[in-house]
């Protein structure tokens, strides 16, 4: 009979490879955020009241450039609306928690507490689900919480010619290529990435390119999914 | 280029977006039970978002990243994503795909 301490730790345990990943991932935050003139405090506001690193990567740089903040808290809105999927698609092992419950499993939810938990609840039924997936997404929010403010407090002193700034395409680079899955979703990256690229070339007041990007891409991927063209 | 919010602004930036991103993902996890399945419309839409969206904070960075596009071998930082591209493919690890790119950047920048 499993405990709940012991799916606790399994969920801890099954979270550690990818901390290698959120450890770099929470510097290149902390260490944009000072780099846009946010304080140590506003990097932990980020990651603890927001905890999205996507989001609140691109939210730092839409405020380093003063963009309109609709625009800044419009984006972090699209970028997050993944986590509305993994919230369908997880919900059902979720429905008879208590409203508290279902409150922090919703705050824990990223793409790496999902992928970890998923994956194990259809291999087994046995499992405690909650605690594992409180293990996982826990364990992955502190690590998430240190790596930014250590990154906050490295990044002031970081020199501005070694171009730290540029880890921060590279972590979006490393999220992208694990969603080329087929044809459709190649057509969103690449319609969603040259319009982007278009929009910010043209020099379209406001920053949208992120939003106009995602709107036109999702319609791209529609459009070949329609065609039939999977695979 | 830092910027020129005000230390209260951005508080209100960080906090709205807290709850946005709170809600986003509570959605289904409180309304599962009232309704039991994803309208279908929504799911293949949402299927595309995280494509589009990774694209469109990767692409400008590397083909445009003064604004103008330059797409050439002079461009450092295109070179330096794609070997970084190679890598993410390879490895599928946040890591690994940042030590190439920034050690290409570095070489390029610094040795080249």
């Amino acid at each position: 009979m499993p405990t709940v301490s012991s799916d606790l730790l399994d969920g801890v345990r099954a979270a550690g490879p990818l901390q290698l990943g959120i450890a770099p991932f929470g510097l290149v935050a902390g260490v944009a955020a000072v780099e846009q003139g946010l304080s140590v405090t506003h990097a932990l506001g980020f990651s603890s009241l927001v905890f999205a690193g996507a989001s609140q990567l691109a939210m730092i740089e839409l405020l380093g450039a003063d963009a309109p903040l609709a625009i800044v808290v419009g984006t972090a809105v699209v970028i997050n609306l993944r986590t509305m999927m993994y919230s369908a698609s997880i919900a059902p092992y979720f429905r008879d928690l208590t409203a508290r419950s279902k409150a922090l499993a919703s705050y824990l939810l990223t793409d790496q507490a999902y992928a970890v938990s998923i994956a194990r609840y259809g291999r087994d039924g046995e499992t405690d689900r909650f605690a594992y997936y409180v293990g996982a997404g826990a364990s992955l929010w502190f690590v998430w919480q240190v790596t930014t403010v250590a990154g906050a407090l490295l990044g002031s002193g970081l020199p501005p010619e070694w171009g730290f700034d540029f880890a921060a395409p590279l972590v979006f680079l490393a999220l992208l290529v694990p969603t080329l899955k087929d044809r459709a979703s190649g057509a969103s990256c690449l319609v969603g990435g040259l319009v982007a690229t278009g929009v910010v070339v043209a020099g379209v007041p406001f920053h949208l390119d992120i939003i106009v990007a995602a709107v036109v891409g999702v319609l791209a991927g529609l459009g070949v999914e329609s065609l039939g063209g999977d695979a | 280029m830092p910027t020129g919010y005000d230390s209260a602004t951005v508080w209100i930036v960080i906090a709205l977006a807290g709850v946005l991103t709170f809600a986003i993902r509570g959605s289904f996890i409180y309304l599962f039970g009232r309704i039991d399945d994803v309208p279908p419309a929504v799911e293949s839409a949402l299927e595309y978002v995280p494509a589009a969206v990774f694209a469109a904070l990767v692409f400008p960075a590397l083909l445009a990243p003064t604004g103008d596009l330059a797409v050439s071998v002079g461009n450092e930082k295109l070179i330096a994503g794609a070997l970084a591209a190679l890598a993410a493919w390879y490895t599928e690890r946040v890591l690994a795909t940042i030590l190439v790119g920034m050690g290409a950047l570095w070489v390029l920048r610094f040795v080249v």
